[in-house]
């Protein structure tokens, strides 16, 4: 047990022996033999539900090892980790590695992977670490996530790390947090779609949008459009800040989490998007970012000046602060309901300016796949940035279902859905900042698997905000069968949004290469991978991992209404 | 439900003409969603999408593929497509839904019911008294309450006005209810005319959902040994602010005879309609005031003045809008 505590104390507060190890100069091969050399890293993790206060609120949250959110792991690539979990509360749980390639019966995820860990059971995740970067984990329990169950997880390289050195490494996890339940929450939602939504277009609003629309006739036009359609142009998240308060590294926005820099030195955050239902636009103002890791895979090096990340998603983006000034790290919520604060600070006791937040995006024609179809005399299109052509090599089958049927669980069939990966996204457009896209987005390392996909499977996401159901295909998940992949094939799954909402999809197990423009052998890998309304995305998998894995959207109620599939490899 | 979008300049003048709008596009609505409908109840669980398979059957005869099955609807498991491409070769295109409905795994019944939860739900719509200086005053309620999932409930429907003690109007249905298209519910049961007057039973069958525009609509027809008769209910939303909700309402009855002992003409029989305007305290909780009016029109109406009352009423009121 004392061992134990060493080896968790050892992995918990940062780097132990074996970092150090890591970090001395040599050549990747023999720090990779002293790796594996080691004895499996072993780890306690205790999972306990109590009353947390937050932001002046009582709530039940989850803890590991006392803490929400969990602690930071650390890992190393090549070497073996066993994870014992013990669930100390009554009701089964479980700990999934996002974005960690695993077998599958190791990926927590109950009911595929295994049963779960039982009410005050134990659960020992044993399997080699085959990767690095930056990672997190988090139940796949029922809503467990959704209150406090996450944390993340840092995978030092085997070999010379392919990030630039920085002085400070610091974790910025994101999250939503409320002190209503997950159950009331969807239940709510199932009732009125709009529960959350306060920022809905309404007579006192009419003004604003006259001038914005350039005259009253447009902005009625805009929503006689709107109202035949029976959707909502101010629909950007489900649950907003009016319900929400957005962490950063559990800490509300009031004060917000703080780390220190020294002035000239590099600063490496490593951004975790842990929330349930929010996307968050990120920046630092007054310092440019680089974002060097993008779903724990290394890239080119991208000068920003803000990123949008969606719930599963992870960047590692680098900052070089020059002056001995507090700087702010803002992440507002997609819909500006809401921020995420923390503070970089030369000393303690700092706090930078929080600055106003954006204009809140609004939905257009590109959003419902309107894209080819609109008039003159709409306004000029947000989102129309004309995307690069990509250069995708043809399946030799294509499995077309073919447009969705508009039905009980399908509102909405996107004409022409259009190519959004050179757009960083809706109301990140015009903001006069340099936002990242998915296009910028090119590898370091070559993918592995460069053969052209013999398959193509296109899937349709689908929903009915009204009645909140959603789903691929106009079904949802108990009314659809698993995805059979043959073990070693390569496929491209080509998704398009027939929703007006963003959908951060999460493929377990495997990698989901982004065809974003990039040739062969730039291409990156990636875990979780927003679809943004009205769009046409593919992306490239290779089914090398055999099992059951997961795929879903990674917003946690569209998950639970639907919108989830299991992808069998054999 | 609210809607996104005020029309608030053309509203009122539309208010009666929208039945007849809104009825058009619920059944266009599900006339889109026939395919939808047959592959996607309860026992669609193992068929493919119907639309899907006919495209298929053209397609493949078209393209004439060699060695190329068809793959059976009820064994969605894909074929590996074997050969690694090809040069220039033209992808063969298939329709078959990789999704399509199939047995999952489940480990522990986890994901069993992952997407099949029941809830329960009620509103109280109008929960309000009628003044009127020298008048009558009365009490009114009209709600609603439903169980079940996405697709089947049980729906309950109540109103009723209560005058002096004597409750009139007063209507409790329960119905079955089944989601048939994007926005709309059919709803099948039986009706009780149960208030102070003679108590009579109807079969009902009807429609309720979100017509074209975001007008709340239902439309309901009953029958028994005494004639058919005929409801239509129709509301707005109109936001004045996302808190300040301005919402015109309307409820019209037919009935194809008299029933004098409830009072009751043939024809059009009457109306109740008000203007309400609502402060969403919170979502749950709303205090509204309105003006409502309600009258027995046609026969009805000269029933009511042979007796020497008033026939129409148009009165200040409040009330509490509140759901759970």
């Amino acid at each position: 047990m004392s061992r134990h505590f060493m080896l968790r104390r050892q992995f918990l507060t940062g780097l132990g022996a074996a970092g150090s190890v890591m970090a001395l100069p040599g050549s990747g091969r023999a720090v990779s033999t002293t790796v594996e050399s080691l004895p499996p890293l072993e780890m306690e993790l205790h999972i306990t539900r109590r009353k947390v206060h937050v932001a002046g609120r009582r709530g039940e949250g989850y803890c590991v090892n006392g803490q929400m959110p969990g602690p930071v792991l650390r890992w190393q690539e090549g070497r073996e980790v066993r994870i014992h979990v013990h669930n100390h509360m009554d009701e089964p749980t479980s700990l999934h590695w996002h974005g960690i390639r695993l077998p599958s019966d190791q990926d927590g995820v109950p009911g595929l992977s295994f049963a779960g860990i039982p009410a005050g059971g134990q659960f020992t995740y044993s399997f080699p670490v085959l990767q690095s970067g930056t990672y997190w984990y988090h139940s796949h329990m029922g809503h467990q996530e959704s209150a406090g169950l996450y944390g993340a997880l840092i995978i030092e390289p085997a070999g010379p790390s392919l990030l630039p050195e920085a002085g400070q490494d610091h974790t910025i996890l994101l999250s939503d947090w409320s002190d209503v339940s997950a159950e009331q929450i969807v239940d709510n939602l199932k009732m009125q779609d709009d529960y959350y939504n306060f920022r809905q277009r309404s007579l006192a609003s009419l003004p604003e949008e006259s001038r914005r629309a350039g005259g009253l006739g447009a902005a009625l036009k805009s929503r006689l459009q709107w109202s035949h359609m029976r959707m909502s142009a101010t629909d950007i998240s489900d649950v907003s800040g009016v319900l929400y308060t957005y962490l950063m590294n559990g800490e509300a926005p009031a004060r917000g989490w703080s780390g220190l820099f020294r002035p000239g030195e590099r600063v490496c955050l490593r951004v975790i998007n842990a929330a349930a239902m929010t996307l968050f636009d990120v920046r630092v103002p007054g310092l440019e970012m680089q974002v060097v890791e993008a779903d724990g895979n290394p890239v080119v090096p991208v000068p920003v000046d803000e990123f949008r990340i969606g719930p599963g998603e992870t960047y590692v983006v680098m900052v070089t602060p020059q002056k001995a000034q507090p700087y702010t790290i803002f992440a507002q919520s997609e819909d500006r309901t809401g921020y995420a604060r923390g503070t970089l600070m030369p000393r303690y006791g700092l706090l930078g300016d929080v600055p106003p937040m954006d204009p809140r995006p609004v939905r257009g024609m590109v959003d419902m796949g309107m894209a080819m179809s609109m008039k003159a005399g709409m306004r000029p299109m947000k989102g129309m940035v004309m995307p690069p052509v990509i250069k995708r090599a043809p399946a030799d089958e294509i499995d077309d279902p073919g447009p969705p049927p508009l039905n009980v669980e399908n509102q909405n069939v996107a004409a022409s859905p259009v190519d959004r990966v050179s757009s960083p996204g809706d109301g990140l457009e015009d903001t006069g900042r340099r936002v990242l896209a998915y296009s910028d987005l090119v590898a370091l390392r070559p993918p592995p698997d460069q053969r052209p996909p013999s398959r193509e499977i296109i899937l349709h996401l689908t929903g009915n905000m009204e009645r909140y159901i959603w789903g691929f295909n106009g079904r949802k998940y108990s009314e659809s069968g698993p995805i059979h992949l043959v073990r070693g094939e390569r496929v491209r799954f080509t998704v398009i949004n027939d929703t007006m909402m963003e959908h951060p999809l999460h493929l377990h197990g495997l990698w989901s290469e982004l065809e974003n423009g990039a040739d062969d052998q730039h291409r990156p890998l990636k875990h979780t991978v927003i679809s943004q309304p009205g769009s046409r995305m593919s992306v490239l998998v290779t089914a090398d991992a055999p099992g059951v894995w997961a795929y879903h959207c990674h917003l946690m109620y569209h998950m639970q209404t639907g919108m989830f599939r299991e992808v069998v490899i054999s | 439900m609210k809607t996104g979008d005020t029309l608030f300049p053309v509203l009122l003048v539309c208010l009666l003409a929208a039945p007849v709008q809104a009825m058009d596009g619920m059944d266009m609505a599900r006339s889109t969603s026939d395919e939808g409908k047959t592959s996607h109840g309860m026992s669609g669980m193992t068929m493919l999408d119907m639309g899907d398979m006919v495209m298929s059957d053209s397609d493949m005869e078209g393209m004439d593929m060699p060695g190329m099955t068809r793959p059976h609807p009820a064994a969605p498991k894909v074929r590996p497509s074997g050969k690694p491409s090809s040069g220039t070769k033209k992808p063969r295109i298939v329709h078959k839904a990789v999704d399509a409905p199939a047995p999952v795994v489940d480990i522990g019944h986890h994901m069993h019911a992952m997407d099949m939860g029941r809830w329960f739900h009620g509103v109280l719509d109008e929960f309000e008294g009628r003044y009127q200086a020298g008048g009558k005053s009365s009490l009114r309620w009209d709600g609603e309450a439903w169980y079940g999932g996405d697709y089947n409930r049980l729906w309950l429907k109540s109103e009723g006005t209560m005058t002096k003690g004597r409750v009139h109007d007063g209507d409790q249905e329960l119905l079955y209810s089944r989601a048939i298209s994007t926005y709309f519910n059919f709803q099948g049961g039986v009706r009780l005319d149960l208030d102070s007057r003679r108590t009579r039973a109807w079969g009902a069958v009807g429609v309720e959902g979100l017509a074209l525009y975001q007008f709340e609509v239902q439309a309901t027809g009953y029958f028994s040994d005494r004639g058919v008769a005929a409801r239509f209910e129709g509301s707005y939303d109109i936001l004045l602010t996302n808190r300040l909700i301005l919402q015109p309402q309307v409820e019209l009855n037919l009935y194809s005879r008299a029933d004098p002992r409830r009072q009751i003409g043939s024809g059009l029989a009457d109306i109740d309609t008000g203007l309400r305007l609502r402060y969403e305290i919170w979502r749950k909780m709303a205090p509204y005031v309105a003006v409502t009016y309600d009258s027995p029109l046609t026969q009805g109406r000269h029933m009511v003045r042979k007796r020497g009352e008033r026939a129409s009423e148009a009165r200040f009121t409040f009330g509490i809008r509140s759901w759970f």
